[in-house]
């Protein structure tokens, strides 16, 4: 497909530019155990909702790349109108996205595990959860960055458009790692993440496509 | 006689609560050619956006082989090629790579001979390797018009496709034009500069004004 290859190819000539979200993903997590103190206990109470909130974030400092620099330089106008769907674009666009922010943060994980002393039998289920719930973040993410597309100061109103969409991903993902610390079945859980990643990847395309037809008009 | 291609019936445009243009009607045929001219404001860009399909027609509408362009769009999108302001480049790709990603978009040829053709009628077949982020703004705009030269479409829709470029990159712009009109092409230019296109029918937008007629 013409555009993933494309936008995979561009965050490859950017570089680290495109890395920026998993660098951010890893030091903020860093800077917890100093902030809270290396006491291993509290470390290893919290850290699955650290790692999440952290992904949620990283995920939220990434999505202002998705459409600017197209809608910028007008190749956004172009893809609207080419014969390719607009909806079928901006999956793409959000799976390149995802390619370059949410699938480095799962691979990632195990590393902010041991950071934050997640306990090793959740580590599994935190990349997987990473990756079903990075997904659904990417695609929520994008119906935000094109309804805010053009807009300054765009970051704030992002976070405030954009965290509430992610709440149900964030209890879904830290709540299977503690299930699976506890030893306990993580795939509930996991099913009902899966469940909003499907439905964001089903229908947010749609909703992103109608935002940036009408940020173009 | 040709069967119309492109029909513009009884097209209005509103932005920003105030009517551009209205009452505006226009047929134009294979190898035909529309230059747009009018002061600053007078809804040139607009125009062409309502024809790309860019801003809804506030009354009227645009016919592609006599199918309505909003309700029908695709035979329309694939056979159009828009030139806007911006020259929808992206600065971290080479220009190759920009060239290729839209002939894989528009479904052309997008092997390396056809792309290096379309960058040689603009006269860009030697940096073809450069990123477009170097490029100069004058390069920039004839990157752009590869774009539609290299990818064959029907309906070339440039807004003011001649600005940032030097006196012989305009000839060699017009050049390009009348060979495309040649091969059954269809061109829709809105320009202030002088564009010299044979057997063009001219639309003054100030003549369409709706302030005016009120």
């Amino acid at each position: 497909m013409a555009t993933l290859s494309r936008d995979l190819l561009i965050a490859k000539r950017e570089g680290g530019e495109a890395l920026l979200a998993v660098i951010f993903f890893v030091l903020g997590a860093l800077l917890f155990p100093l902030g809270v103190g290396p006491e291993a206990q509290l470390l290893a109470a919290v850290s699955a909702g650290l790692i999440w909130v952290m992904a949620l974030l990283s995920t939220l400092l990434a999505l202002d790349r998705l459409f600017q620099a197209d809608w910028r330089e007008g190749s956004l106008e172009l893809m609207a109108i080419s014969p390719e769907p607009l909806p079928l674009v901006v999956a793409a666009k959000c799976l390149a996205h995802w390619i370059v922010t949410g699938l480095p943060m799962a691979i990632a994980a195990p590393l902010m595990g041991l950071l934050l002393n997640l306990p090793s039998n959740g580590w599994l289920t935190l990349i997987v959860a990473l990756l079903i719930g990075g997904l659904a973040l990417s695609f929520m993410g994008s119906v935000c960055a094109a309804l805010l597309i053009g807009s300054r100061r765009g970051g704030v109103l992002m976070t405030l458009l954009a965290l509430p969409l992610y709440i149900p991903t964030l209890i879904f993902g830290a709540g299977a790692v503690q299930a699976a610390i506890g030893g306990f079945d993580a795939s509930g859980h996991l099913m009902f993440m899966a469940a909003i990643t499907l439905s964001s990847v089903a229908l947010c395309p749609w909703a992103t496509a109608g935002a940036l037809r009408q940020a173009m008009e | 006689m040709t069967k119309p291609v492109l029909e513009l019936n009884n097209l209005a445009c509103r932005r920003g609560g105030r009517v551009l243009f209205a009452d505006l009607d226009l047929r134009l045929e294979e190898g035909d050619a529309a230059v747009v001219t009018g002061p600053n404001g007078s809804g040139k860009s607009s125009l062409l956006r309502v024809i790309a399909g860019l801003i809804p027609p506030f009354i009227g509408e645009v016919l592609w082989n006599g199918q309505n362009t909003r309700k029908n769009p695709d035979s329309f999108r694939s056979a159009v090629r828009y030139v806007g302001h911006s020259d929808g480049l992206q600065p971290a790709l080479s220009v190759l790579d920009n060239l290729r990603f839209w002939a894989n978009i528009y479904g052309s040829a997008n092997n390396f001979g056809s792309l290096r053709r379309g960058l040689e009628a603009v006269g860009l077949a030697d940096l073809m390797g450069l990123p477009a982020n170097v490029l100069s703004a004058g390069q920039r705009r004839r990157l752009a018009l590869a774009r539609a030269v290299a990818t064959n479409g029907k309906l070339w829709l440039l807004d003011e496709p001649t600005v940032a470029l030097d006196s012989q990159s305009v000839e060699q712009i017009e050049s390009i034009i009348t060979d495309f009109r040649a091969a059954g092409g269809m061109v829709f230019a809105s320009t202030n500069a002088p564009l010299k296109l044979e057997r063009s029918k001219s639309v003054n937008l100030s003549e369409f004004s709706w302030e005016i007629e009120n």
